[in-house]
């Protein structure tokens, strides 16, 4: 396992909406589930993972709720707000756009 | 709806703080403890498990912190704390606070003042006059010159007929009146008025009423007066029972039917009035006749009041069209002339459009004062924060962010000017009348509005403001940029590591110089012009010139018997021993009185198609040249024989003969004034009429005898007091007639000290502000210099220990001093010279660029600066230096 990659600045906000979409999740999943999908080779800071989603939760893209965790233990849940899902798709369209345009200078000679 | 969740969120972050806290912590534990049992399921023991989690997660304390800054409210969590903080920090060193505090509200104090004085003249200058933003001078224009002027009767009642944008159209001549009680007469001051006055500004009478709208109309139909409510508690002791009383005006009963509230001092600036009659009444006050339905004769002054949301050009447009429309109705009386609206403050009928532009100048001198002022407390700011340097460092060293101590010392500085402009407000409202004390004493009582509204507290308010950024703001950049490694290691305070600091220092002292010889150099300039209007020819001898008037007009005397009661009483004055000329006139030079005028024929001058040559005069009694010393240049003076029965004839000024005659000699010429023919006999030297700083302009003089008057001013030339003037002058006029007493005696150098009365506000304004500005500089480069002695203390002391000696230090400090004092004069003498420029219309006959002045200025700020470098120079030179190198 190579470095894990530092993240471009601002993607971080993107990826844990993704993430969120899938179903509500606390802090600590989020972290796992990022580095599951990315095959461990994005790593999220925790130091900028929880920041970011207060910051997020205060844009009221995304709610927090005190929920059960696998072993009974109180954990804070965070899910998408419609505004969110909107955000989310409006941002990944932009993203989207934005690394297909890297690319296309990338590979031209 | 995402809003109110985000408003939710924002009020529990704030009031539910230690809650969102609590969560938070519960938040990380959750992640820690996650993150513990993956490890230990990667089998490590739990203890370990824990300290490898905590070391992965970062510094919990941190990552805490940002999440709350990620909250949004950090910055409103801040402020009571700040607050806290900063006070104690104010008690902690209470020399310091006082000090700051003081020079701020110096600074902050007299804006407001000036502010105040500024807003009252523009925005109120008619104390309980409602809605004064929609009221505008109303006044006549004549083709040709650029003065506005009075109006018609005729014209204004057409005008009010046939203008819709505008509510209200006021009418007032200024009147004086023989107010007779009992077997004493007394002149009062007051205002011919049209019968809406009261309503129209929104004044109502305390007793009785005001006018109502028939009582403009009929000649002399309405003998009626309201009384001002000095008048009333004055001579009526405040009687209920006044309404219905009569009084003498002018000879004439009338009867009271209104007391005007306190506080209402009528509508001209600077005066206060004691009655108000019906402009019907005019005749009664004028002793030139009737005018009521003469288009011809313009006299009233006036106002009008626009509808809400009519801007001053729209009904300027209505009013110059109306105007357009009387033209061409009436071109005998109204071609050439036009009607405008100006702002109050213009108004040509008062001093306000003379005080303003000196108040204006004023105001910006007084901002220069107060960053002078700022400047003073950023030093001391400065030397305080070298001082919290450790405080500062620890602060960073711990996780504070830069925006975070920018915030606490911006804060600080906040309630330091916070302070510093309540104190402010109340020296404003300490000094809102302090113009009337400024102000030269006028004959009548003077009220200048002053008042602390919505307005100042605004303005004051963005002064504090200002006032912060300037004095916190570098400080604390410089504080916020600081090197922490160096701060830390470097505990003792060397020259070098202070150099930075120290230049900013000078910096700022070289700014309060440049600024302070901004103002004195405008102090100067003032002080030059009101010199050169002092000194400024009038075209006539001021020196020992008297004047005072003699009213016959409301007593019984008719036309014939004034005529022989005048030249009685002339030869009689003219025998007092001490007068050496006396004359009669029916004008008299800078008073707010206007000259006659009248349309004149020149034969051999073709006048242009649309030209109406109109002309001012006066009408004088012989000897009238002699007594104002006023030269005739050809020709001879009027004589006694130059009476209603004789030719009529003309005396002309130099420019009026140049003009129409073209050099040839006018003498003997026949001119055509209104309907008669006279004949020039004279030509006098051009003079000033109205003020010291008109043109020459074409002006004629006709013999009072020619046109006899129950009004006439008498000149007297003599080198005695006044008073004793007035009384020996009072004694003839009683033995000629026992029922009439002697007016008060001017001097003409009071007449044209009151007309410069402006020059002399702006000379004591600019003087004290300059005097303050100077001070403050003084006491920054004090403060820069024997700091930086006192910082080095040991660089000073090495120097004694190689040789150099108590003049060579001194000269050390005192060349620093110099070149500071050198910088400052050097960047201010270069603001000066573009921006004096700007006082240009405050000036007479002085340049904006004087070099005389400039150079004063350089004396003084060198003489201030050098005694304020003085002392921290002596302190240098004696420097013990075994004590200096071993601290």
């Amino acid at each position: 396992m190579g470095k894990p990659t530092e993240l471009v600045q601002g993607t971080l906000d993107l990826l844990i909406l993704k993430t969120l979409a899938l179903e509500p999740m606390h802090g600590w999943g989020i972290a796992q589930r990022i580095r599951q999908i990315s095959k461990d080779v994005l790593q999220v800071n925790q130091g900028a993972l929880y920041p970011a989603l207060h910051r997020l939760e205060h844009q009221g893209w995304i709610r927090a709720k005190w929920g059960e965790s696998d072993n009974n233990r109180r954990a804070k849940y965070y899910s998408l707000t419609a505004d969110g899902s909107r955000y989310l798709r409006e941002q990944q369209a932009q993203w989207n756009r934005l690394s297909g345009a890297i690319d296309l200078v990338l590979e031209t000679n | 709806m995402r809003w109110t969740n985000q408003l939710q969120l924002r009020i529990r972050s704030l009031f539910q703080r230690q809650a969102a806290d609590r969560e938070l912590n519960d938040e990380l534990d959750f992640h820690l403890q996650k993150q513990t049992e993956e490890f230990i399921a990667q089998g490590m023991d739990p203890q370990e498990a824990r300290l490898a989690a905590l070391r992965s997660f970062g510094g919990v304390t941190q990552h805490q912190e940002e999440c709350r800054e990620a909250r949004g409210t950090r910055f409103l969590e801040n402020i009571p704390q700040d607050i806290r903080f900063g006070l104690r920090m104010l008690r902690r060193s209470p020399g310091f606070s006082i000090l700051t505090i003081l020079c701020l509200t110096l600074g902050i104090g007299a804006n407001a003042a000036v502010f105040t004085w500024i807003e009252g003249t523009v925005l109120r200058p008619y104390p309980l006059v409602s809605h004064q933003e929609r009221v505008m001078v109303l006044g006549g224009t004549e083709r040709g010159v650029s003065r506005v002027v009075p109006i018609s009767w005729p014209d204004f009642l057409d005008l009010r007929k046939n203008c819709t944008l505008i509510d209200s159209f006021i009418a007032e001549k200024i009147t004086g009146a023989t107010l007779s009680i009992g077997e004493r007469s007394e002149t009062a001051t007051g205002s011919l008025v049209s019968a809406n006055y009261f309503d129209a500004l929104g004044i109502h009478p305390i007793l009785g009423r005001g006018f109502t709208p028939d009582e403009d109309y009929g000649r002399n139909a309405h003998p009626e007066m309201v009384i001002s409510y000095v008048e009333w508690q004055t001579r009526f002791q405040g009687d209920p029972r006044v309404i219905g009383k009569t009084q003498l005006l002018n000879g004439v009963p009338h009867t009271i039917v209104g007391v005007a509230p306190q506080g209402f001092y009528g509508t001209f600036v600077g005066y206060s009035w004691q009655f108000w009659v019906p402009a019907s009444m005019q005749e009664t006050f004028d002793s030139t006749g009737y005018h009521l339905e003469d288009r011809g004769e313009r006299w009233i002054e006036g106002f009008a009041r626009l509808k809400p949301g009519v801007t001053l050009d729209q009904a300027r447009q209505e009013v110059a069209a109306v105007a357009k429309r009387l033209e061409a109705e009436y071109p005998a009386t109204n071609r050439g002339h036009g009607v405008t609206l100006l702002p109050i403050w213009q108004s040509p009928f008062n001093a306000t459009s003379a005080v303003l532009p000196i108040l204006v100048v004023t105001l910006g001198a007084v901002f220069f004062v107060l960053l002078i002022a700022s400047a003073n407390v950023s030093n001391l700011l400065l030397v305080k924060a070298f001082g919290r340097r450790h405080e500062m460092t620890v602060r960073l060293a711990m996780g504070a962010g830069r925006s975070r101590i920018l915030q606490q010392l911006l804060t600080e500085g906040l309630i330091l000017s916070s302070i510093a402009a309540a104190g402010g407000l109340l020296v404003a409202y300490w000094c809102r009348n302090l113009l009337t004390v400024v102000l030269p004493a006028r004959t009548a009582p003077l009220y200048v509005p002053g008042n602390i509204d919505w307005r100042v507290l605004a303005m004051s308010a963005a002064v504090c403001l200002i006032a912060t950024l300037v004095f916190a703001l570098v400080p604390a950049i410089q504080t916020s940029n600081m090197d922490l490694a160096g701060a830390l290691k470097s505990e003792s305070g060397t020259l070098l590591g202070a150099r930075g600091r120290s230049r900013l220092r000078s910096g700022l002292v070289l700014v309060q110089v440049a600024l302070s010889f901004l103002l004195l150099v405008g102090a100067g300039l003032v002080i030059q012009s009101l010199h050169a209007l002092r000194n400024a020819d009038p075209g006539f001898s001021a020196r020992g010139l008297m004047v005072t008037y003699l009213d016959l007009f409301g007593t019984s005397y008719d036309r014939e018997r004034a005529s022989n009661f005048q030249d009685q009483l002339l030869d009689r004055v003219r025998a007092i021993s001490g007068v050496q000329s006396a004359a009669y006139s029916r004008n008299i030079p800078f008073t707010y009185r206007p000259y006659s005028s009248a349309p004149i024929k020149v034969d051999g001058y073709d006048a242009a198609p649309d030209e109406r040559i109109e002309i001012e005069y006066n009408e004088v009694s012989p000897g009238y040249f002699a007594t104002t010393g006023i030269p005739l240049v050809s020709g001879r003076d009027f004589t006694r024989a130059d009476n209603e029965t004789a030719h009529p004839v003309a005396i002309v000024n130099e420019t009026m003969a140049a003009r129409y005659w073209r050099g040839a000699d006018a003498i003997g010429k026949r001119l055509q004034v209104k309907d008669r023919s006279m004949t020039v006999v004279g030509v006098a030297k051009n003079s000033k009429y109205e003020n010291l700083l008109e043109a020459n302009k074409p002006f004629f003089y006709v013999p009072l005898r020619q046109n006899p008057s129950t009004f006439v001013l008498i000149n007297i030339r003599s080198q005695m007091e006044p008073a004793t003037v007035a009384s020996a002058l009072g004694r003839e006029i009683q033995s000629l007639d026992p029922n009439l007493t002697a007016y008060r005696v001017l001097t003409m150098r009071d007449l044209m000290d009151r007309m410069n009365s402006s020059q002399h506000v702006a000379v004591t304004l600019l003087g004290i502000f300059g005097g303050l500005a100077l001070l403050l500089a003084a006491i920054g480069v004090y403060g820069v210099m024997s700091y930086a002695v006192s910082q080095s203390t040991r660089d000073l002391g090495l120097r004694i220990a190689l040789g150099a000696t108590a003049p060579d230090l001194l000269r050390l400090v005192m060349s620093q001093g110099f070149f500071l004092t050198a910088g400052g004069v050097a960047a201010g003498a270069a603001a000066a010279l573009g921006l004096t420029r700007l006082m240009g219309y405050v000036l007479y006959n002085v340049s904006p660029r004087d070099p005389l002045t400039f150079a004063a200025a350089f004396l003084v700020m060198a003489l201030v600066c050098s005694s304020a470098c003085l002392l921290p120079a002596l302190r240098a030179a004696k420097i013990d230096p075994i004590r200096a190198l071993r601290e």
